[in-house]
């Protein structure tokens, strides 16, 4: 017995959306999907007129979508915002080659300008290499690492003053459990915000916060996107694993529990008196760091001295081992 | 024109075609008998006929793994029963895998 769109607009259904629980037919989910992405933006005031948005595009599922709905509403509601694929290659064969060819279809199919920088060019270290050197425990960590920051430096070139991500709302739900999994409160403090800026930073912002995975791929699955699909192929030994695999189980039990985990993040308050890491910069490449040296010149500090391992863990956890 | 067999066409996407060959579109003969051809029970023909290794990548108990999105005739299974639905003879089944980066 086929299902009726909620809407009562007479089409059948093709979708129970998880988050809400409503069957929808494909016009009105693309039209949800939409709206909700573009109250996401002008409520959380993510963008003003006339900016250059450097739009981090991969060629995966997430960031093909973000251009593609960017673009539409950007047109739609005029927005006058000026768009940029910017891409970073990480140096990684047979998972980042093959994905940079989708993200240049992307520009084609989109028309939007594209630049593409390597950790080659930037670091001298392709992520092959550093597995080489740090094996497949912490490469993950390098990599995120100097991923924000290429992505920084890419945005700075295009003239961009900010950086859209396609992170979406079970990417956020698993950065939650990650970091109560692990302890970690001053990024838990963070991870929730929809724009994460600070002092000499661009800021960076995640339109589609709250739009579900699954709702994601049948959007680009009904919208007829082309999309690179496949897992980096360090992945399988992330933690994250670990919290996506939770989650998915939480989802299948309860749909809502990914929109209530973002919920339950964004409403954590620490006790006052709590001592984090304060923001300053760099010593030595200018960046945001809470430390004197910023993350990323630690590791390539230790990468380039042959002592990789030292750089990944933190200094309180060597206090506390002596 | 009777049959004795149900012919269907399965999808696999989202990077599931990795699990199968990289062989995106099979187009299957199920042998019509006593039993029910319903998704589990073709769920667990294709972990039994169509895969040599890591079938927890796709079957979980009597399911596919959280994570995989199955559409049958472009319609999301959450509105036709899951796992309960009957397949028909020229059903199109989808499986996508949303389980990488995006």
């Amino acid at each position: 017995m086929p299902v009726s769109c909620t809407t009562n607009c007479g089409r059948k259904a093709i979708l129970r959306r998880p988050k809400t629980g409503t069957s929808l037919c494909k016009e009105c989910f693309f039209d949800a999907f939409e709206t909700e992405v573009h109250h996401t933006i002008t409520s959380g005031k993510l963008f003003f007129p006339g900016q250059v948005v450097a739009i981090g595009a991969s060629g995966g599922k997430d960031s093909t979508v973000l251009a593609y709905v960017m673009k539409f509403l950007n047109d739609k509601y005029d927005y006058k915002l000026n768009l940029m694929l910017l891409s970073i290659d990480e140096g990684i064969t047979g998972y980042r080659d093959d994905s940079l060819n989708t993200v240049k279809e992307n520009k084609n199919d989109y028309q939007l300008p594209l630049k593409i920088l390597s950790y080659q060019d930037l670091y001298g270290w392709t992520m092959d290499r550093v597995v080489e050197e740090v094996g497949k425990k912490n490469n993950c960590t390098f990599c995120g690492v100097f991923r924000r920051q290429a992505l920084e430096r890419g945005a700075v070139m295009m003239g961009a003053s900010c950086i859209a991500t396609g992170h979406n709302a079970d990417d956020i739900a698993e950065t939650v459990l990650m970091n109560i999994m692990r302890g970690d409160v001053a990024r838990l403090g963070r991870c929730c915000a929809a724009i994460t800026s600070s002092d000499g930073a661009l800021p960076r912002v995640k339109p589609l916060k709250f739009c579900y995975e699954k709702e994601i791929v049948m959007y680009a699955y009904f919208r007829k996107l082309k999309y690179f699909s496949t897992e980096c192929v360090y992945a399988p030994n992330a933690y994250r694993g670990h919290a996506r695999n939770f989650l998915k189980e939480l989802e299948r039990i309860r749909p809502s529990v990914i929109m209530d985990i973002i919920h339950s993040g964004e409403n954590l308050v620490f006790q006052t008196g709590i001592k984090t890491p304060q923001q300053g910069t760099c010593s030595s490449c200018g960046h945001v760091s809470s430390q004197e040296l910023c993350q990323a010149c630690t590791l390539l500090l230790s990468l380039n001295e042959g002592k990789a391992k030292q750089g990944v863990s933190k200094k309180s956890h060597k206090i506390r081992s002596t | 024109m009777g049959s004795d067999s149900l012919k269907i066409s399965v999808h696999f996407g989202g990077g599931a075609e990795i699990l199968f060959d990289n062989l995106k579109q099979h187009d299957l003969e199920l042998p019509l008998d006593n039993g029910t051809w319903n998704l589990k029970r073709l769920i667990a023909w294709i972990r039994d006929n169509k895969m040599k290794s890591k079938q927890e990548l796709f079957v979980k108990d009597d399911s596919v793994r959280p994570g995989i999105l199955v559409l049958v005739n472009d319609t999301d299974w959450d509105l036709l029963g899951q796992t309960e639905y009957e397949l028909c003879d020229g059903d199109q089944v989808h499986f996508i895998s949303t389980l990488h980066g995006g």
